[in-house]
């Protein structure tokens, strides 16, 4: 890998192992998480890029038998994310999560985008109010719903579900953001929003992005990660990765050989 | 294996074969359901008929007498009433904490098999043993006496059950996803129950605790064993009303109170030499069977009205 002038390091695994009980799912991982920028995690299904992402916000402790190894250094204060002294609720709420299916909840759109908000203690109205228009307008949705805020969430379109789980995760400004295959459930034009939204966000925010379609990763990441039987084969910036894969096995996923 | 191959007929045939079977069962079916249907309506039916002429206003105005004409089931209906109130308040809080407990908190080992095994295990121990428990703690014991609330708390233990199974059938119903929406934003466990799981759980757990209710209703072993009164010409005191003179009603005074309920009134009708109180029995029977379907059928409603707003 060459050397590049990095910018600033939002996060680094150094050294992650992850284990579903005895089956040693992650291994050995080491890669680092720049500031402001988009990182694709690529690779065949049950590679462990989701097990991967799921460990930003220690999503596998809500399940029992799940065993880290290693760390996830956070900048810019140098914490330990997966030390067990830090509580995973801490965690999350630095780190925010988009998942692979739309999950808004069975409230109001409203409520959707203030839930993180008032877990945070926040029930001033004209603060909610305040804060939930900057979280929609930020997911980009605001024009389509502002007039129907109290509607439910589920009369919306599955892309605009989507959206709407970004603004959830947006409102309470976290410091990074994780996509597990956002857009694996939507249609080629909900996609494209959502990626066009990504592409807008990592001026705020840093985003780590788990997908299985290559020419997303090229379209919307800055680094791009191939993983595969949980490792970390190769990581580097995009276009370098895209173009000239150092690893021969990178190369096969990427030109189609493999996956 | 095209020398396999079926002719066109016997691929008729076999499919002929197929259906004649499928129309067998079809006749079957529905000849066991119009078996269990017909008994259903005559047994209704029979009770309507026979109790038809006491089933007016006065039947439900009326104390209990020793006249069959003039005999009603005023004490039995508002004890059961009140009874099914006393029930309610102590079975659902207990119930959804148990069930929430056990689905959201509680560790998966050896003790929470246990437990989970003897919940269901609950349900089935016959109801005048929980008559005997509340007979000897809740009557004697704690000194509550023959009263409104010994007898509710009994039928509270006997549904407790069904409303922990209902409740955590409920929460399973809720994919993961949703949990895992919530405490992705940082949300604890308890933010996570108060604001997703038990109010999406609720249609669930209303359900199972009206269905509880409804079989509590009928329920006569327990309430005599902690002994119900059979006749009874007053009311429990209303709060804030004039129990005698000079003595105004506490709030609570009617939980304390002397009582009967639906069955044990059916019960002691039917035991009566006098064939006229038989009447009696078959109204006050059409009357509980009446309160029974309509709570199911609020149970019915009440899931559909709630669950218009939950999708996922």
């Amino acid at each position: 890998m060459q050397v590049h002038d990095h910018p600033a390091l939002k996060a680094e695994a150094r050294d992650l192992s992850f284990f579903y009980g005895e089956a040693k799912a992650l291994k050995h991982i080491n890669m680092p998480i720049y500031d402001k920028k988009v990182t694709a995690l690529i690779g065949p299904s049950g590679c462990g890029k989701s097990t991967y992402l799921r460990s930003f916000n220690r999503m596998h402790d809500l399940y029992p038998g799940n065993r880290y190894e290693g760390e996830i250094r956070f900048f810019p204060d140098n914490t330990n994310l997966l030390s067990p002294d830090v509580d995973p609720i801490e965690v999350r709420m630095r780190v925010g999560m988009v998942f692979q299916k739309p999950n808004p909840f069975p409230k109001s759109i409203y409520e959707n985008v203030a839930y993180g908000l008032r877990v945070r203690g926040e029930n001033n109205k004209r603060v909610l109010d305040d804060k939930v228009e900057q979280a929609l307008r930020g997911g980009a949705l605001w024009d389509e719903v502002k007039d129907r805020l109290h509607d439910l969430a589920s009369n919306l379109s599955g892309g605009q579900q989507q959206r709407l789980c970004i603004a959830r995760a947006l409102a309470t400004d976290p410091e990074l953001l994780l996509f597990d295959e956002p857009t694996s459930a939507l249609d080629p034009i909900a996609t494209g929003a959502i990626e066009e939204l990504v592409h807008e966000l990592k001026k705020r925010v840093t985003i780590l992005i788990v997908t299985h379609n290559m020419q997303q990763a090229a379209r919307v990441s800055d680094y791009t990660a191939y993983m595969y039987l949980g490792e970390m084969i190769e990581f580097g910036k995009t276009d370098e990765i895209f173009i000239k894969p150092n690893d021969k096995r990178t190369e096969d996923y990427i030109t189609g050989r493999m996956g | 294996m095209q020398q396999n191959a079926l002719t066109t007929e016997q691929v008729r045939a076999l499919i002929a074969k197929g259906k004649l079977k499928d129309t067998i069962f079809q006749a079957m079916g529905i000849l066991c359901l119009a078996i269990g249907l017909v008994v259903i309506f005559l047994l209704v039916g029979d009770m309507v008929m026979r109790g038809a002429e006491r089933l007016n206003l006065d039947f439900f105005t009326n104390f209990a007498s020793r006249r069959a004409g003039s005999a009603g089931i005023l004490s039995a209906w508002v004890g059961s009433l009140l009874v099914m109130t006393v029930t309610a308040f102590a079975a659902v809080p207990l119930g959804v904490a148990a069930g929430v407990y056990l689905e959201e908190y509680a560790k998966r080992n050896w003790i929470t098999e246990i437990i989970e095994i003897n919940i269901t295990n609950l349900a089935a121990v016959p109801s005048i043993v929980y008559g005997l428990l509340a007979l000897g703690i809740f009557v004697y014991q704690f000194g509550f006496g023959q009263s409104i609330l010994s007898a509710g708390l009994t039928l509270a233990l006997l549904i407790l059950p069904i409303v922990i199974v209902s409740t955590r059938e409920a929460i399973r119903a809720i994919p993961a996803m949703i949990r895992e929406g919530s405490m992705a934003v940082g949300a604890t466990r308890w933010q996570t129950c108060r604001y997703h799981i038990i109010p999406y759980a609720m249609p669930g757990i209303l359900t199972g605790v009206i269905i509880g209710l409804a079989r509590a209703i009928g329920e006569t072993a327990p309430i005599i064993t902690i002994g119900a009164l059979t006749f009874i010409a007053f009311l429990p005191p209303l709060p804030f009303t004039e129990m005698a003179p000079g003595v105004t009603a506490g709030p609570f005074d009617w939980l304390m109170s002397p009582f009967t309920v639906m069955p044990i009134q059916i019960f002691n009708w039917t035991s009566r030499p006098d064939p006229a109180f038989e009447i009696n029995a078959a109204a006050a029977g059409f009357v509980l069977m009446a309160m029974v379907l309509s709570m199911n059928a609020v149970a019915i409603w009440l899931r559909y009205k709630m669950r218009k707003n939950i999708k996922w």
